[in-house]
């Protein structure tokens, strides 16, 4: 079983994230691996552990990528590529498909590619599937459970109505919600081999395709307007007191 | 000269970090009102390995260098000081111990399951009647063929009822010229025939730890046990001390950190007189006092982490770093419910525990007096270190995480 997860490094969720000059700034908040994503490299584990495989995680992003990767790598898949490029700089979430769809071609022979549901920097949620796209693999999207056997996965999808079970052959792709469990911890023999590995880096060139043109622009970047809050404590004797007290409130400000 | 943390090291704070946040500290405050220590936390620690973090693979440990182990106890007493007692008395009077001092069978028998966090180590040294005072022990041990036989109580023991194995240091020689060559030191088997144990409630700080005593009655011990030589008990105890000082100081640490995190984002959402009172100088001497403490402390305990991977003596810079930073916490945890107001002294807010909490570490593994007596010492030059027998071992990665 040849396992592939895709992660994206991001501004910790904790983060202040403002506009500044037309562009996005989180100041020195760290970056850390996209929380969904790893949630992606548990789901990617696990099926190797069941499966008897190897997980190969890539990330597309600058040198502090490597942060992801080798978190990734200290959780414990075997190996770890970054694709790198000055020419990826503003690239979209298709452009960011043809790259991961080029790099799962490249390492080759991959049975399964695993994504976390979106990422929390740019929130849009579709890379995976657009990535299913250039591959021509089946997307199994919002995956709670996965189980393989043979060349076929059943995948419970956790949507907004419920669960539904979904099937498909391989190679296919995922992309994994919380309710799949929580992600392990790295383990210390984990860092240590995490902070030694040499990550190799991949250019475009060595992928063997041009730099994806953009289909969607930022063409404004600015904060959300300011919220006026004020806090009050409504009082009275009795909680009967305080909830008419509140209703008043309520239908006061015109809420309702 | 270099003060950068190597990427290991980030990602082992940050690993300890994630651990002590996401699944000690939803639950810390319900735990301490119980006087109780949370069922999975021992468990959970040795599964992560963080219970044998800095000990040699071969000896069923992880692998990692003492910084980390200071790291370790930084983030895990930012969320409670009970989860860094453990590795207090575990790692640092049990496990290194016998690292520093054990036989290879002794390491076999007892490192290797400490280290892998099947079984659970602390350290006995002080009596109802002694603490500061370790020649005057009272508890003792006689000779009888191939064992000896144990006698008397221990008491304000960390883990005492948790542990499978303590290092306790006993009278062999009550006529010994010397009084420290009276004592020496054996690892005991807490689960063996005439030991009785149990937990004192009632006090002020690290209320979800397991804080007890020890009784020994004709209790048999292995003559094989002895660590170290017979009579070379209050050396042995000594060293155990430096390594468990390093461990109070880094988590002490931690405190600071905890103190000043909390401050700062109180100031921030608290007004008074139509401002945060973020914006009162006074507010802010305050916290620029622990965030500066906090850099201190950090600094004097990441130099005695050097050290101990340098194979550098360290009892001097172990107590400055000790008696700094268990100071400073106290102060820090003071001032950050002066901040907190009328609210910091509820335990709404966590500073009331990092006070009480806190307390403890100035008194216990060297009083703050003890600790300036030994700093006093060596700067009259009247306390020289002297060569030991054994000395603990320099860390060398190779040699650490070969198989
Ligand atoms: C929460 C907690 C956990 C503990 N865990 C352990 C443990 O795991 N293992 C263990 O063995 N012990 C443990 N202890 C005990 C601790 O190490 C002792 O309390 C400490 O060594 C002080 O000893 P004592 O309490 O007997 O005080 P004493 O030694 O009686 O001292 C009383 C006071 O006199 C001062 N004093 C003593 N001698 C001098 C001097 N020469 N000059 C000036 N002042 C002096 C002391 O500083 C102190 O202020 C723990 C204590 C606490 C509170």
């Amino acid at each position: 079983m040849k396992i592939v997860v895709c992660v994206k490094q991001v501004p910790d969720s904790a983060a202040t994230v403002v506009a500044e000059n037309g562009q996005v700034s989180w100041g020195d908040a760290p970056l850390v691996i996209n929380p969904w994503d790893e949630y992606a490299v548990e789901a990617a584990l696990k099926t190797k552990e069941a499966h008897d495989g190897t997980v190969t995680v890539v990330s597309m992003g600058g040198e502090n990528a490597k942060e992801a990767l080798k978190h990734a790598l200290a959780m414990g898949c075997n190996d770890a590529i970054l694709i790198s490029d000055p020419a990826l700089e503003a690239v979209d979430t298709q452009g960011t498909a043809q790259v991961l769809a080029a790099a799962i071609k490249k390492i080759g022979e991959v049975d399964m590619a695993f994504f976390g549901r979106q990422a929390i920097d740019g929130d849009a949620g579709i890379t995976p599937v657009q990535t299913a796209r250039v591959l021509g693999w089946p997307a199994l999207t919002l995956a709670a459970t996965i189980d393989v056997e043979g060349d076929t996965v059943k995948v419970e999808r956790s949507i907004e109505e419920g669960r539904q079970t979904v099937s498909a052959k391989l190679p296919a792709v995922f992309s994994l919600v919380k309710d799949y469990g929580e992600p392990r911890y790295p383990s210390f023999m984990g860092i240590r081999k995490a902070s030694r590995a040499e990550i190799p880096v991949w250019s475009l060139a060595d992928l063997g395709i041009e730099a994806p043109a953009a289909v969607v622009e930022w063409p404004q970047i600015i904060n959300p307007p300011k919220k006026d809050v004020t806090c009050e404590i409504v009082e009275g004797g009795s909680p009967k007191e305080i909830a008419e007290a509140l209703v008043d409130k309520i239908l006061a400000e015109k809420v309702l | 000269m270099d003060f950068a943390l190597t990427e290991e090291h980030r990602m082992v704070e940050k690993m300890v970090r994630n651990f002590a946040q996401k699944e000690v500290a939803p639950v810390i405050k319900e735990f301490d009102r119980k006087q109780e220590m949370a069922p999975f936390v021992l468990e959970r620690m040795g599964e992560l390995g963080i219970l044998g973090i800095c000990f040699p693979v071969r000896y069923g440990g992880q692998g990692m260098d003492y910084i980390s182990l200071g790291l370790a106890c930084e983030e895990l007493e930012v969320v409670d000081t009970t989860l860094r007692v453990i590795m207090s008395v575990h790692v640092g009077l049990a496990g290194t111990t016998l690292l520093q001092w054990g036989t290879e069978e002794q390491k076999q028998k007892f490192l290797v399951p400490l280290a892998r966090g099947e079984k659970i180590g602390c350290g006995a040294f002080t009596e109802p009647g002694a603490g500061s005072d370790v020649s005057n022990l009272r508890t003792h041990a006689k000779r009888e063929g191939d064992s000896y036989v144990l006698n008397g109580e221990k008491m304000w023991i960390s883990l005492a009822t948790k542990a499978d194995y303590a290092v306790v240091t006993v009278v062999t020689d009550p006529n010994a010229e010397k009084p420290s060559r009276r004592l020496s030191t054996f690892i005991v088997d807490l689960h063996s025939p005439g030991v009785t144990r149990g937990d004192i409630h009632g006090k002020l700080g690290v209320r979800a730890g397991s804080t007890g005593w020890i009784n020994f009655q004709d209790v048999r011990v292995p003559a094989e046990n002895m660590i170290g030589e017979e009579g070379e008990g209050f050396k042995v105890t000594m060293t155990a001390f430096d390594r468990g000082r390093y461990t109070v100081g880094a988590g002490a640490t931690g405190i600071i950190r905890a103190a000043l995190e909390a401050s700062v984002r109180y100031a921030n959402e608290r007004t008074s007189f139509g401002q945060p009172i973020s914006q009162h100088q006074l507010i802010q001497q305050k916290i620029a006092r622990m965030a500066q403490d906090y850099e201190i402390a950090r600094l004097l305990n990441l130099k005695v982490g050097w050290m101990l991977n340098q194979g550098l003596r360290n009892t001097l810079e172990t107590s400055y770093a000790k008696k700094f930073a268990t100071e400073a916490s106290f102060k820090a945890a003071d001032d950050a419910i002066q901040i907190h107001g009328a609210y910091g002294f509820s335990d709404e807010y966590d500073v009331e525990r990092y006070l009480r909490n806190a307390r403890g570490a100035i008194i216990y593994e060297g009083s703050s007096e003890i600790q300036t007596l030994i700093q006093a010492g060596y700067a009259l030059g009247e306390r020289k270190d002297k060569p030991l027998r054994c000395e603990l071992p320099a860390y060398d990665a190779d040699y650490w995480q070969a198989e």
